[in-house]
């Protein structure tokens, strides 16, 4: 053989095929996550004050860390690199009031993190969205802190205690003044601290699409849902708006835009397949309709996904994809029919 | 045939699939290179197909020449083997292939002449059995790749009727370019062997499908087309979507038509054939000679003189990266083939075979790693996968060794392509996973 100096002593590596890879990670996919939130999380710190960004820095430290030690004491690998935890803690602050004591934070982050999300496998196991159940728990246990929302804040007479009395949402069923239509797109209203801005929610969806972190199925049949049951249902008979109106406030009102983008959109707690994503979103979109139009909560859209997020496996059982060229068997009845003849 | 990519508005479960890999043609303007001088010695393998190994027909000490049969075997799936320079055999022993497998292989030491043997001549063909015995002898396999010997495809069963050819020029793994070569150098060839082809078969139509990343060869193949024969050979331009190349995707892609699961091209009237191999067709029927070499592309950030080279089969792979140049920088990587669908080598020091299209060579950190991480179900592996599986749901299978599971998965119908694991952003090695699911299936199989 010639020139046998050329040849190296190499010792390649080897590994299965494919040898190279896309760019998307991860990482990067759940970082894109937290780059789409960012607009709605300046909108709530101007709309209810600096408080929000205390709830949001605790939530997101004590989902990093629930995460960190959970994982240590099962002893499993490290997953905080993946930032999934960190897109937890910002989504479950963005479904608490501002004014929440600050202490609840945490219980809702444990439950997210550790009780949903490790104890089930990590990500990707959860069989719930980690930071709605989170939200649900502390619902159910701090009802009173859980619905007394800020007044929007006043930047320049800043008053800590304002409380309003009621939601949009609320006030549609007891009646009352409603924030006008403006108000309601630019987030100026009582609520959660994340969900009031529509207008920054769905410039953090516009991204997410363009970076194709999600596809459109879910949002726009979960919405889409929405408005044709109450512009169905219409308004009911207290109520001193017109249908249209009605539509709108429903539509923007409550957690539905931060529900349908950033919640029900969440991979490991949705159907893999389209016609799967279709029938999540209408389920999503009618339970969610079903509560605030005839349940005693003013708000559904939380248990709307909640409740889809459990049947999940069983719309990804019925909606499997169909291998290339696969032609149905013949039934039997008919393939019998068939020999007979 | 319009082919959405799956995008904000072409949701998991439509289309085909697939997925956008880099090209990195880097020797498409290279013409190929004649490995001179002949290697000293070359190592043929009796196993270099799919189906049946060869039996040596010669002897430790007997004298062949180029293009004289050294192993053949009466089984219908195989195809003979010849000497690929003249000179002495020296030895008939196991060998160690690419793939870490052992096959019985003669060596033959080279006498520096490359004489011909007397016996190649023209074949006589008149009918499609001539045809297809002569393709047989030519020992012509698969050059794409998969090395399936060609005569098998040839040889249909009577109620089966064909009505189009399909030459495969998609080319879709990136750095290869041998085909591309094949196409601009070689027009002549590729369109004399398809008209044979079709001639000898009674097959009315041909459709010579190109990526779009290859507008020179398509030109040129259109061109050539034009001025010959009836017209009956159309040239079409693919979108370069991986793995537009494979069999079921290049048949639907030319001519809309689905093969059925489990079918072969031939059920929905379709031969399928790879570029080169036609061009070897047409220059085969017009000089008798064998496959006794065979082009490929020899790129990849460790090669020195990246180019594409003709080589004897059987020629020792560090030879052909020495004839390159040698390997520079620190090798991490070295495949047999495409970086989609190649096998990474253990070592180097393995004979090239028929079906070898490139030998790429990686240097540390030139290949993209992901870090690992666990799958959260985002579906992408579903949404790129050609043949409509869910690599997630199989992967769970296989982890859970759900036999029942896995049987209605289609995971059959995996040809390896490696979309899942390229578009994974988890880095989950799917492909793994997937041929896995198939062996779980073949011992299921073989306990009943």
């Amino acid at each position: 053989m010639s020139d046998n100096a050329l040849i190296q002593k190499i010792k390649p590596t080897v590994t299965a095929s494919p040898h190279i890879k896309s760019h998307a990670t991860s990482q990067r996919m759940m970082l894109d996550v937290i780059i789409a939130l960012i607009p709605a999380l300046a909108a709530s710190v101007y709309v209810f004050g600096p408080r929000v960004l205390l709830v949001e820095g605790i939530s997101v430290a004590s989902c990093m860390l629930f995460e960190y030690v959970a994982r240590k004491i099962m002893g499993r690998h490290n997953t905080l690199g993946d930032l999934s935890a960190v897109v937890t803690g910002l989504l479950l602050a963005f479904n608490l009031p501002s004014g929440i004591p600050l202490w609840m934070v945490p219980i809702g982050a444990f439950v997210a993190i550790v009780v949903v999300k490790q104890f089930f496998g990590g990500i990707g196991q959860n069989f719930v969205n980690p930071a709605l159940m989170g939200r649900i728990i502390l619902m159910v246990s701090f009802a009173g802190a859980m619905t007394t929302w800020p007044e929007v804040y006043n930047w320049h007479a800043p008053a800590v205690d304002a409380i309003s009395s009621a939601t949009p949402l609320a006030v549609l069923k007891a009646g009352g003044e409603l924030p006008s239509l403006t108000e309601m797109l630019l987030g100026l209203r009582p609520g959660c601290l994340g969900e009031t801005c529509a207008v920054a929610l769905l410039l953090g969806g516009v991204y997410l699409l363009v970076r194709r972190v999600i596809s459109p199925t879910i949002p726009l049949a979960f919405i889409g849902t929405v408005a044709v049951f109450m512009a169905i249902a219409g308004p009911q008979d207290a109520m001193p708006l017109g249908r249209v109106d009605f539509v709108l406030y429903n539509l923007l009102g409550g957690g539905l835009l931060i529900g349908a983008i950033f919640m029900a959109t969440d991979y490991s707690t949705c159907p893999l397949t389209f016609k799967g994503k279709i029938i999540y979103g209408i389920g999503c979109g009618l339970v969610a309709s079903l509560i605030r139009y005839f349940g005693n909560y003013n708000e559904g859209v939380s248990f709307g996904i909640i409740l889809m997020n459990l049947l999940v496996p069983h719309i990804d059982n019925l909606t499997k994809l169909k291998p290339f060229g696969y032609q149905k068997p013949p039934k039997e009845k008919k393939a019998k029919e068939a020999e007979a003849k | 045939m319009a082919k959405r990519a799956p995008g904000i508005f072409a949701p998991v479960g439509r289309g085909r699939g697939g997925v956008k890999v880099p090209h990195r043609k880097n020797t498409r303007d290279l013409a190929v290179v004649r490995m001179e001088p002949a290697p000293e010695q070359v190592v043929l393998p009796m196993q270099q197909h799919i189906g049946a190994p060869c039996q040596p027909t010669v002897q430790v000490g007997d004298t062949v020449k180029v293009g004289q049969v050294i192993g053949d075997t009466d089984k219908f799936v195989s195809a003979p083997i010849h000497a690929s320079v003249s000179g002495t055999v020296t030895a008939i022993k196991d060998t160690v292939l690419a793939n870490g497998r052992l096959a019985p292989a003669v060596t033959i030491e080279s006498d520096g002449e490359m004489t011909e043997f007397e016996g190649i001549e023209p074949p006589t063909v008149n009918d499609t059995a001539d045809f297809c015995k002569a393709i047989r002898a030519s020992g012509l396999v698969g050059l794409g790749g998969a090395g399936f010997p060609s005569h098998v495809k040839f040889t249909l069963k009577p109620d089966v009727h064909v009505d189009t050819l399909v030459i495969n020029a998609a080319e879709c793994e990136p750095y290869i370019t041998v085909d591309y070569r094949e196409m601009i150098d070689h027009t002549e060839a590729v369109i004399e062997g398809i008209e044979k082809t079709q001639e000898y078969m009674h097959i009315p139509n041909a459709v010579i499908a190109v990526e779009d990343n290859k507008p020179d060869a398509i030109a040129a193949l259109k061109k050539c087309a034009d001025t010959h024969g009836d017209g009956s050979i159309k040239v079409v331009q693919l979108p370069s979507r991986y793995p537009q190349g494979a069999e079921k995707m290049i048949v639907l892609s030319a001519t809309g038509r689905k093969i059925p699961f489990g079918k072969l091209p031939a059920d929905v009237g379709c031969i399928v054939m790879n570029v080169a191999s036609t061009a070897f067709v047409g220059r085969y029927l017009e000089t008798g000679k064998p496959l006794v070499s065979r082009s490929l592309t020899v790129d990849g950030s460790a090669i020195t003189n990246p180019q594409n080279v003709r080589v004897p089969i059987g020629t020792n792979l560090n030879e052909l990266i020495n004839f390159c140049g040698g390997f520079k920088g620190e090798v991490d990587k070295v495949l047999a083939g495409g970086p989609m669908m190649g096998t990474a080598l253990v070592n180097t020091d393995v004979p090239i075979l028929k079906s070898y299209n490139a030998v790429l060579a990686f240097q540390k950190g030139a290949l993209r790693e992901k870090p690992d991480n666990d799958c959260f179900r985002c579906g992408r592996c579903s949404q790129v996968c050609p043949m409509g599986l869910m690599p997630t749901n199989i992967m769970r299978s296989v982890k859970a060794h759900d036999v029942d599971g896995l049987q209605k998965s289609g995971v059959v119908a995996c040809m390896q392509c490696g979309s899942c694991a390229y578009a994974c952003p988890a880095g989950r090695p799917l492909v793994q996973y997937l041929v896995l699911a198939k062996d779980i299936l073949k011992e299921e199989a073989m306990k009943k």
